[in-house]
């Protein structure tokens, strides 16, 4: 059996993985897939504990991220697709026009 | 099996979210009506309203202990109950003068309205994130409702796309939690975290408050707000810096004073700082703005620091009470104060977007005294000028502070405070002493909703006992 702790090390290099990508890609969508990357480190880090702990919420805990995070797709490409379709861009350095 | 016992502790919530449910399948046989809709969501909100308020006293645990009832969350509900119907008073007109005028406007409120009130009840950190989701999706999608207009599509773009990364770190954060303690279970978690001192929940509570803190606009975490505010429709910030500060502060209090009791002097030290640097950069910034909403974004998160400050000592019981329900007064001072505040600048704001610029406001007093004088009602409440609610609750809220211990952060928050006096005034001397005209809506849910706010702002200061008695009563025991 594998150490719980693989497991939390695989998924703080993830997560830390995730958090640099928004932080240095440009392109909406890849920012995106790299939040995605943060909440599913999260969810195996979950999954790890839950089975360690022997408690279910963990578990269940994993399934709400997972129908979150659905929705949050849902919204987040509507808005993507509405932004290319008035400025034909969706680089994020080309929708900067409020600043101050 | 769920009881009645469970259903009744939630009760305002779920009648809320089925209305809101009802309406949104209503609203698309309501074709050219939507005024309706409008007037139908602010019903449904006032029945919550009255059914919370009926709920008044009572206190109870439901659904396994997943969420409460109690003094803390009958007092944050009612508030947000009245910062949606506020909320839908800005928006009634505002939205057909805008060219925006939809039926889903209201409904994603009424949906925003459920999340925060689920929020601050919510007693277990699964239900705390759903509810957390709840208010942010349908915000993202408010701040980018006004969808031809560049400025409102990036200000949902960008308010998403931190939003969503402010929730992976909340995500990890109960993930570490949970690790630590083997529970979600708030009250759980500060028995298991008691017997137990580990960094694993050090570094959990501090990744939670990371993710509150871009919720409630915290400095380090508020790059989001003045690009957000600015962007978004009027009404829709309105709405937003009231209700999802609201929301945030409650979650944050309530996980906080429940839960981490036993990592306080850590935390003390780190919510000490976000304080002080939230409350200097706020009002520093704020200072070279000539946007008026950029202004009152830069306000709004000065104000996070205040209010922020309140909860410093949330650790020590014998100050604890007094400082968050001086936080709670200062949290209520602040919704009726920007309410007004939005509320005039809906009035002067243009289709075209003109009407922004703090120089559009001179000579308002020689155009229109009454909307001028409220303005400068509001302007002075938020410097906490007498005889203003601001005043009443910076007084409360500094005393608290110094009681506790920490005369170093009331000292900051007093000169950041005369910092904010000198943008405060500059919109003050415009509407007085320049010479200007503007063109100003006049519509009677947005003059009732300033006009209201003014006279609440002073009306309160006199008679201020019994809001505090009601927050003291409201304080997490």
């Amino acid at each position: 059996m594998v150490p719980v702790n693989y497991y939390i090390i695989l998924s703080a290099i993830l997560f830390t993985l995730g958090a640099l990508g928004v932080l240095v890609r440009r392109n909406p969508l890849i920012m995106f897939m790299s939040i995605e990357l943060m909440l599913n480190a999260a969810n195996l880090a979950m999954v790890a504990f839950s089975s360690v702990n022997h408690s279910f919420s963990g578990q269940i805990f994993v399934f709400f991220v997972i129908a979150v995070a659905a929705a949050e797709v849902a919204v987040g490409l509507a808005l993507i697709v509405q932004i290319f379709k008035s400025k034909h861009t969706i680089n994020v350095d080309d929708v900067n026009s409020l600043k101050g | 099996m769920p009881q009645p016992q469970d259903y009744q502790t939630l009760l305002p919530v779920i009648v809320l979210a089925v209305w809101a449910c009802a309406l949104l399948l209503l609203d698309s046989f309501l074709i050219q009506r939507k005024g309706l809709t409008a007037c139908l969501a602010a019903a449904g909100l006032a029945i919550t309203l009255g059914l919370t308020l009926s709920q008044i006293g009572r206190s109870s645990s439901g659904f396994s202990g997943m969420v409460v009832l109690d003094g803390f969350s009958t007092f944050i509900n009612a508030l947000q109950l009245v910062s949606g119907l506020l909320g839908v008073a800005l928006a009634y007109a505002y939205v057909k003068r805008m060219g925006i005028e939809r039926g889903e406007y209201y409904t994603l409120l009424l949906f925003s309205v459920v999340g925060m009130m689920l929020m601050a009840q919510a007693t277990d950190l699964i239900v705390v994130f759903i509810a957390l989701e709840m208010l942010s999706i349908p915000l993202y999608v408010l701040a980018a409702f006004n969808r031809t207009q560049a400025a409102s599509e990036e200000a949902g773009l960008k308010y998403f796309l931190l939003g969503a990364f402010s929730t992976g770190f909340l995500v990890y954060g109960i993930t570490l939690v949970y690790g630590a303690t083997a529970s979600t279970n708030l009250s759980a978690i500060f028995a298991a975290a008691s017997s137990t001192s580990n960094l694993l929940l050090t570094i959990g509570a501090a990744l939670i408050l990371v993710g509150f803190g871009f919720k409630v606009a915290v400095v380090p975490f508020h790059m989001w707000t003045p690009d957000v505010y600015q962007g978004a429709p009027t009404a829709v910030t309105g709405f937003m810096s009231s209700g999802a500060k609201i929301a945030g502060f409650a979650a944050l209090l309530r996980v906080f004073a429940t839960a981490f009791p036993a990592i306080a002097a850590d935390m003390t030290d780190i919510l000490w700082a976000l304080a002080a640097v939230t409350m200097i950069l706020g009002n520093l910034v704020a200072i070279s703005q000539t946007d008026i909403k950029r202004m009152l974004a830069y306000s709004s998160i000065a104000h996070a620091g205040y209010i922020l400050m309140a909860f410093v000592p949330y650790g020590n019981p014998a100050v604890a009470p007094v400082s968050i329900a001086a936080g709670l007064f200062y949290l209520a001072a602040y919704v009726i104060t920007n309410f007004g505040a939005w509320g005039v600048v809906i009035a002067l704001e243009q289709p075209d977007g003109k009407g922004l610029q703090i120089s559009d406001y001179s000579g308002l007093f020689w155009r229109k005294r009454g909307l001028a004088v409220a303005m400068t009602v509001f302007m002075l409440s938020l410097i906490g000028f007498p005889p203003t609610i601001g005043m009443v609750g910076k007084f409360y809220l500094f005393r608290a502070i110094i009681d506790g211990g920490f005369t170093g952060l009331a000292i900051i928050g007093v000169i950041a405070s005369l910092v904010s006096a000198f943008y405060y005034l500059r919109v003050v001397v415009n509407m007085f002493m320049r010479e200007g005209e503007q063109k100003i809506e006049r519509e009677f849910w947005l003059d009732l909703t300033w006009g209201a706010a003014a006279f609440l702002t002073v009306a309160i200061s006199l008679a201020p006992g019994w809001l505090f008695y009601l927050a003291s009563a409201a304080g997490l025991r």
